[in-house]
Formats: structure tokens, C-alpha cells, sequence
């Protein structure tokens, strides 16, 4: 097991002053297992806290309560300088592509940053930095001549593909992938998704696929957790869930979820 | 006469890098009780088609080459700007994406619907159910009346007390409703809906998509629904109208269209959709990306990335073929008339 | 698998300079703006090369020729002492000008990094650096800068940094603001999930893509500087003859007005071409940089 989740608790309060503290528990005592190289999918609608285990997993949120086990290794016990070396294993590609990377900053510097910024763990020189850049460009399928421009010169699909550039920068093992085609069109969805699948392949990673389309998570997952405000429902292998959901959100979601084969409509005549 | 029919539309759009041709003669009919779906990837030019309609694209920037497009036959591009401010608030109305801008944050729901509706009632007493001679409390009481029956209509349960709230109070999905309800108040014959449910949740958008079906049913009305997503179109829309650069590539209905694809484009766009048959890393993917319109390919737009492509496909932009009852396709592939000479 | 290709050939910065180019010249105020003040820095760069009186620059004076009007010897006429008055005007620009960016400038750094750290860690640092920001508005500036400057003495040094003391709360303001904006979005939690510290997410991040309204903000409050500095000069606490600044020019061609109008008209003429300019210029570069803030 890679990654154990285990009854994890995150409530935010809205601390303001001469106002009652509201609480709001964004995860309800959640509890998960991902195994080395799996596709885990992670589904469910706004507000149903998958974006926020995301970040608890990151540490770019502490939890209230539970506890989070990666490779072992609590994170919450983990020194300053342990969590940043974790850092490096644990990567997340992010969903919009278009706000995910810096508009001021040229290709090569946004994907030599965790270069740079973990420089006590690579120590690679600025050249060497430039050179895995063009490496990892490479391997996403886009070009060296790409290095010296910026984000807005690039379509959607080719931002996202900078993204998990820089996301394996420093070869990480665990990849977050956070609606990582939301925000594309299908065509594109479809390059990213096979260059996804391709790059597993290659460098033996773990998925923690988020999102809420269920086509993707179908096509992409070998297993799934489905959760609803808070709290997780259902998880299964896959096609279990979809062939034989077992909770009725489960059987709402799936059958909500539009198919384009008009002979599947649920309400048009044909 | 169809309700809404555009033809051989064409529009430029300028910007720095000079004039790009966006629209390059866009054909479209739509009939009453039909729901079209204008689907195609970003760029494509479908939202401009839409607001086209109800003559919504800034110009300066855009020009409109060629082409007219007319509303029971009169030409939307021609009208004046005082017509085109009742046909927009009456007889078409318009929903758009992002349900949290369109509505004033400030005011309440029913504030904002009253005003609508008593604005659309000062060209059209009749639409409040009342005469010309109506006193100012009873218009407003009508409106108040007619907001409610709206409200209810798209699905917002104790639609009298919802009135009072702001739109803040709301979840986008019943956000979008209320916008739904909006655009009904002039009793519109034409919906033009932009991704109307792209922000919304699934489940939501199954309940926002069902909605609108039911709408046309009642009324009659025809919508055109722009989207991106094939998975809405398949389960709402009767015709479709796929769309690639600034071209309609296939048009018909949609049991057809989605069933069996003619156009090279539309193939390779419902292959894209991850299924379950795909095999995982095999999408079909399309190569290449959209192209520079400006500076387009001679003839078909879509040639350097089909897969068919052959010299034909430069010569010239590729004729509208009919290829089944009501299904059309511009590409050279099923010219027979070519072929035999 | 196949790459889409990027369409531009152009370089990056060469597209975006194409693309600013043409967003300010849609404008034609912001050309006018753009020309006066390169106008107005060419003059001050090459002021003490072009006057035809340098002398009066430095301090000579001619009473032979007191007082005589704009004529095609004098085209400003000469003031009390029998000075040219263009070569004043003329050698006045670098003096106000100077004075005028180093007020911004100071007043922006400061602002800025004051507005940074407020911004970016919030809590008890951002209320304690925002009152202190606060109790400037509860002087008024030019009071401020009164007491100030007639406290460190005259000199135009001591006026920059005495009408800076009023200027930063207001680039704090901006920045603070912005900071807060920027820090929420997606590149700076991209940053933090890669291990960044606060020093780098500021330095890489944030500030660079703040920097474009605080240099809109420069430009829109050049004029108000100058005009600052002049004010200080008018009331005779800022820079002291024979050094030619606009403001004191002005100051003491207010005696002699209504008899030798020339005397005070041309230092105020450079004022407000100075003002006016800096404002429509700074109007041209908020359109290019923010074209959302377009009426």
C-alpha cells in the first residue's frame, strides 16, 4: 500500500470577529487505501470535499483529525525537512491550465522551479536545470524550441502538458491529478488522457485521478471512491461500480451522466 | 418559413494580427418545437453564431461580410437597434454560462424578475394579462404573478417565498433555473442557450437539461443550444449542427448524426469521448490543432487534419451533400457527382 | 501522439510589445499623452544644452533687461532680475522632473514592499502595517510634507523624501490588495504544493504580476508630484532660488502678475502640460495593461 488514508477529518472554521465561529466539515471522516501503481479515482460533485482531501494529502491543508500514511510515513509527524523531501514524491497537476502556470515566467523556468527550489536535493547547476527541462518537455511531446516562451502562447492542451512537465520534474511516484482535462476540449482531452496512460506506463506511477466526469474516471481508473459531501459513499473496482452501483447516489450519478448515443436519452422520444 | 433561418453567413472579427474570418458562411434553419444543438470545440465559432442572432457581437471589432439572418423572415442584421432591443427581451431569449454574473447581486430575485417582466409589458400589456389602461399596483402585482409562475415552472420549490432572496442565496443550479425563467418572461419563440449547464454538477445539469425539455414541450418553443458537450446534445437536442473553425461540417438530426457520422471530424470527435470500449492510452486522438483563421486553409479547414484528406480538399470549400433523409455534410468524401466525372 | 504547434513565430516579448503597441495607439489621448511627456524628457535631458541663457540658469542676472515681454530675443520675456525666462522653464523641467519620479519612486518602493508583506502574511503583521498606512490619511500630505520638510531644511532631497512620507500608504494600499488577490490563485498553490517559501512565492510569483498596476499607478501620479513639488516650491519650502523649479518660479512671479503676466504663465503652462500629460499617459497604459478597467 502506498497511501492510506485513514478516518480523516478537515473542518474550516470562519473565525470573524463578533461573529459566531461557523464550522464546516469539508471531510467527515474519510478513509482510503491506494495501492503502487493504481489508478485511483476520486469522484464527486462541488462540495463533496475530493478537492480538499487533495490538499490535505499535499499538505497545503492540515486535517483536524485522522490520519494520512503515505509510504509508511505519517505526514504529520514529519519534520520540516522530511515533508519537504516528501515533496518531491508526491506531485499534483492541477485542473485549469490556464491559471496553473505563471504568466510571467518562460516555459523552462516554470518547469526547472522544483528544480531550483529542491536545488538541496538535485543539485543540478542552472545548465543541467535547463537540460531536464528540455527533457521533460520531451517527454510530454512538446519541443525544445518551446523553453523560451511564455504560457500564453500555448493552447490548453499543451498548458496541461507543461503542468505534468513540471510535475515530473523532480520523478515523483504519486501523482494528484486534479481535474487534469476539465477544462479541455474532448479532442484535447483525449491526447492528454493517452499521454497520462503512456507516462504510467513508462515510469511506474500512482494516480489519485480527481474528478466529476464519470466517463474519464471509467476510461482511466481501476478503482474508484465515490464521495458525497464529505463523506465517502461507494468504492469498488470500476466497472463494479458502474455495471452494479451499490448506493442510490451511485445510481443517480451514473444515470445523470450524459451519453452521446441518443438512443440512451432518458426523457426524448425517439 | 422557418423561424429562425440563417444564411450563408459569413463574419470577420479583427484584431491586432489583422482580420480573421470566424463565420464562413454559416447555414442553419430552425423550426419551432425543434431543439438544435450547436456543438463544436472552443474557437469554433459557435457562440458567435448564437449571439449573431440576437445581434449581440460588438462591431467594431466583428463585420459581418455577408449573409443574412432572419426571424420570421425579417433580416436580424438590417433591423434597427430599437426592433433589436424588443426582439431580444421578447421573443428571444437568451441564457447564458456562468449563472453567478448574469444576475445582479445586489437585488432580489424578484426584484430583478418584476422589473423584466413590467419592462417587457410596457411594449405588451397582454404578456401581464392585462390592458393598456392597467394602474401601476396592478402591473406590479401581475409581474409579481407571472415571476412566481415562472419560477415554479422551473422547478424552484415555495417559488412565492424565493422572491425575496438575493441570488447568493441560491446553488448555482437553481441559479441557472432562475435565469431559465428570466429569459421565459417575454414568452420567447427562440432560446438561445450558451453551455447553459457547463458550470453546473451532473446531477444538476440532468435536472437544468430535463427543464428545458419539458419547456419546449409546453410551448413550442425552439431552442439552440450551444454546448460543447456531445453528451448533452445525444439527450436533449432533436437536430444537431457540428461546427469545426468557423464552418458547419454536419448538420441533421441528431439520431442520425450521432449514430452514424459522416464527417470526418465528427468521427474523430465522438471517438475522442472516453467510453467504455476505448482501450486505455488509445484514445482516438485527433492530430494537429485548430487552424490560424488568419490565415486558413484554401479549402476544406478541416483537410490538414483529416484523415482522408486528398488535393480535392484545397480546391475550394467542399459543398453541403445530402446524405440521408435531412443529415448533411461538406466534404468531398460523398460528392458522387465528382466521382463519376 | 502528435504536438499541436504553437502558431506564433514571433518571440514572446516581441508579440506582447506588438500586442501593447497596438491596444495604446487605439487611443489617440494616450499618443498625445506619450508624446508630450517624451517631449518633456527630452527637454529635461538635454535642458543646460539647449537654453540660450545658461548663465541666467546658474544665477546671472541682468537688470538692464528686467521685465520685458515675450519677444524673438526672450520668446518667455525675462522675470524681475532680467532673466531669460524660457531658459528658466527649460532648465526648471529636470529639476521637476527629477523630483517628481523620485517622490513616485521612493513612495512605490516603499509602498510596495510594505503592501507585500501586509498582503501576503496577513493577520497582526497586515494590521499593524495598515494602521500605520492610516495614520497618514489622517494628515493631510501637504501639511505632512510642510512640517517635514521645514524640519530637515530646505533642499530638493529633503522635499523627495518628505512628499514620499505621504505617498507609500497609497501604494501600500494598491499592492496589499493585489498581493491578497494574487496569492488565491492556482500558480501560487502550485508553487506551495512544490515546496516553495514565502520569500520565493513573493519574489517569483507575486510581485511580478503586481508590478503592472503600481507602474500604471506611477504614471497616473507623476502629475500629481510634480505638481507636489511645486506646490512646496510655490510656498516657499522646497527648492530655494537659484535652482529654477516651476513651483517657486511661480511663487515669486506671483507678485508681478498682473502687470507682467509672462512671468507666471509659462512656469504654470509647464505644470499643467506636465500634469495633463503624465495623466493621459498613465490612462493609455491602464488601457493596454487592463483593458477590463475600459469605460
Amino acid at each position: 500500500m502506498l497511501l492510506h488514508v485513514d478516518n480523516v477529518v478537515k473542518i474550516f472554521a470562519s473565525k470573524r470577529p463578533f461573529a459566531r465561529a461557523v464550522e464546516f466539515a469539508a471531510l467527515k471522516g474519510v478513509s482510503l487505501e491506494i495501492t503502487r501503481g493504481q489508478s485511483f479515482g476520486l469522484v464527486g460533485e462541488s462540495g463533496s470535499g475530493k478537492t480538499t482531501l487533495a490538499r490535505c494529502i499535499l499538505r497545503l491543508d492540515d486535517i483536524t483529525s485522522g490520519r494520512i500514511i503515505y509510504d509508511g510515513q505519517d505526514l504529520a509527524t514529519l519534520s520540516p525537512r522530511a515533508l519537504r523531501a516528501l515533496r518531491s514524491k508526491i506531485q499534483i497537476v492541477f485542473q485549469d491550465p490556464y491559471a496553473s502556470l505563471n504568466p510571467r515566467m518562460t516555459i523552462r523556468d516554470i518547469v526547472a522551479e522544483p528544480l531550483e527550489i529542491h536545488h538541496d536535493l538535485v543539485g543540478l547547476s542552472a545548465q543541467a536545470r535547463t537540460d531536464r527541462a528540455s527533457e521533460l518537455l520531451a517527454l510530454v511531446g512538446l519541443r525544445t524550441e518551446h523553453l523560451y516562451r511564455y504560457p500564453h502562447e500555448f493552447s490548453g492542451g499543451q498548458r496541461q502538458r507543461i503542468g505534468i512537465a513540471r510535475a515530473l520534474a523532480l520523478n515523483p511516484e504519486f501523482l494528484i491529478l486534479d481535474e487534469p482535462t476539465s477544462a479541455l476540449d474532448v479532442s484535447v482531452q483525449a491526447q492528454v488522457l493517452n499521454l497520462l496512460h503512456e507516462l504510467q506506463q513508462r515510469l511506474g506511477l500512482t494516480y489519485l485521478f480527481v474528478s466529476h466526469d464519470l466517463g474519464v474516471i471509467r476510461h482511466v481508473c481501476d478503482r474508484v471512491a465515490l464521495l458525497y459531501r464529505g463523506e465517502l459513499v461507494e468504492e469498488n473496482d470500476t466497472e463494479a461500480i458502474f455495471e452494479s452501483p451499490r448506493t442510490d447516489y451511485a445510481r443517480t450519478l451514473i444515470a445523470a451522466m450524459p451519453s452521446p448515443d441518443p438512443a440512451r436519452s432518458l426523457w426524448r422520444a425517439a | 418559413m422557418p423561424l429562425l433561418e440563417i444564411r450563408d453567413l459569413h463574419l470577420a472579427m479583427k484584431s491586432f494580427e489583422g482580420e480573421a474570418h470566424v463565420l464562413n458562411g454559416i447555414n442553419l434553419a430552425v423550426e419551432r418545437g425543434e431543439i438544435w444543438g450547436v456543438v463544436g470545440e472552443t474557437g469554433c465559432g459557435k457562440s458567435l453564431t448564437g449571439l449573431s442572432v440576437s445581434r449581440l457581437v460588438p462591431s467594431p471589432p466583428a463585420r459581418y461580410m455577408q449573409g443574412e439572418i432572419l426571424f420570421e423572415g425579417r433580416d436580424v442584421l438590417a433591423a434597427s437597434e430599437e426592433d433589436m432591443r424588443k426582439l431580444r427581451g421578447r421573443r428571444i431569449g437568451m441564457i447564458f454560462q456562468d449563472p453567478t454574473t448574469n444576475l445582479n447581486p445586489s437585488f432580489r430575485i424578484g426584484e430583478q424578475m418584476i422589473d423584466v417582466a413590467l419592462h417587457a409589458a410596457e411594449d405588451d400589456p397582454a404578456l401581464l394579462g392585462l390592458t393598456k389602461t392597467a394602474s401601476r399596483s396592478e402591473r406590479r402585482s401581475a409581474a409579481r404573478r407571472l415571476a412566481v409562475e415562472l419560477l415554479d415552472s422551473v422547478g424552484i420549490p415555495n417559488a412565492a417565498d424565493r422572491l425575496d432572496s438575493y441570488p447568493h442565496q441560491f446553488s448555482g443550479g437553481m441559479r441557472q433555473r432562475v435565469l431559465i425563467a428570466l429569459a421565459l418572461i417575454g414568452r420567447p419563440d427562440l432560446l438561445i442557450a450558451d453551455e447553459p449547464t457547463t458550470a453546473l454538477d451532473v446531477s444538476v445539469q440532468a435536472q437544468v437539461l430535463r427543464i428545458l425539455f419539458d419547456l419546449v414541450q409546453k410551448h413550442r418553443l425552439a431552442v439552440m443550444l450551444i454546448t460543447h458537450n456531445l453528451g448533452v446534445v445525444a439527450q436533449l437536442c432533436s437536430h444537431v449542427a457540428v461546427m469545426y473553425a468557423g464552418n458547419i461540417v454536419e448538420s441533421g438530426k441528431v439520431d442520425a448524426v450521432l449514430s452514424a457520422p459522416k464527417h470526418p471530424y465528427t468521427q474523430a470527435l465522438l471517438a475522442a469521448v472516453p467510453g467504455r470500449s476505448a482501450v486505455r492510452g488509445a484514445l482516438s486522438a485527433l492530430a494537429g490543432s485548430v487552424p490560424n483563421l488568419l490565415r486558413p486553409p484554401p479549402g476544406c479547414r478541416f483537410a490538414p487534419r483529416c484523415p482522408h484528406a486528398m488535393p480535392r480538399c484545397d480546391a475550394g470549400a467542399p459543398p453541403m451533400i445530402g446524405v440521408a433523409a435531412g443529415q448533411q455534410v461538406a466534404c468531398v468524401l460523398y460528392d458522387k457527382t465528382a466521382e463519376a466525372a | 501522439m502528435t504536438v499541436a504547434d504553437a502558431a506564433p513565430v514571433l518571440s514572446a516579448r516581441r508579440e506582447m510589445w506588438r500586442r501593447s503597441v497596438y491596444r495604446f495607439r487605439q487611443s489617440t489621448l494616450s499618443i498625445v499623452g506619450f508624446a508630450l511627456v517624451a517631449a518633456l524628457l527630452i527637454i529635461a535631458a538635454a535642458g543646460p544644452l539647449i537654453v540660450p541663457h545658461p548663465d541666467h540658469v546658474a544665477g546671472a542676472i541682468d537688470t538692464a533687461a528686467r521685465f520685458k515681454p515675450p519677444s524673438a530675443a526672450n520668446w518667455f520675456g525675462t522675470n524681475e532680475l532680467g532673466q531669460d525666462m524660457l531658459s528658466l522653464v527649460v532648465a526648471g523641467a529636470r529639476v521637476s522632473l527629477f523630483a517628481g519620479l523620485a517622490v513616485v519612486a521612493l513612495g512605490a518602493f516603499v509602498g510596495t514592499i510594505v503592501g507585500a508583506i501586509a498582503g501576503y502574511f496577513g493577520g497582526w503583521t497586515d494590521d499593524i502595517l495598515m494602521r500605520l498606512a492610516d495614520l497618514k490619511l489622517t494628515i493631510p500630505g501637504l501639511i505632512l510634507a510642510m512640517a517635514v520638510a521645514a524640519a530637515l531644511g530646505p533642499g530638493i532631497l529633503n522635499m523627495v523624501v518628505a512628499i514620499s512620507l505621504s505617498w507609500w500608504p497609497g501604494y501600500a494600499r494598491l499592492v496589499r490588495g493585489e498581493v491578497m488577490a494574487k496569492k488565491e490563485e492556482m500558480f501560487v498553490t502550485a508553487a506551495l504544493a512544490l515546496g516553495a517559501g514565502a520569500g520565493r512565492i513573493l519574489r517569483r510569483h507575486i510581485l511580478p504580476n503586481v508590478m503592472t498596476p503600481v507602474i500604471i499607478k506611477m504614471s497616473l501620479d507623476m502629475g500629481f508630484a510634480i505638481l507636489t513639488v511645486a506646490s512646496l516650491g510655490f510656498i516657499g519650502i522646497g527648492v530655494k532660488p537659484p535652482t529654477p523649479e516651476w513651483g517657486s518660479l511661480l511663487s515669486v512671479a506671483r507678485n508681478y502678475m498682473p502687470d507682467y503676466w509672462w512671468t507666471a504663465i509659462f512656469p504654470g503652462l509647464a505644470i499643467f502640460i506636465a500634469v495633463f500629460g503624465f495623466n493621459l499617459l498613465g490612462d493609455g497604459l491602464r488601457d493596454v495593461f487592463d483593458p477590463k478597467a475600459r469605460r
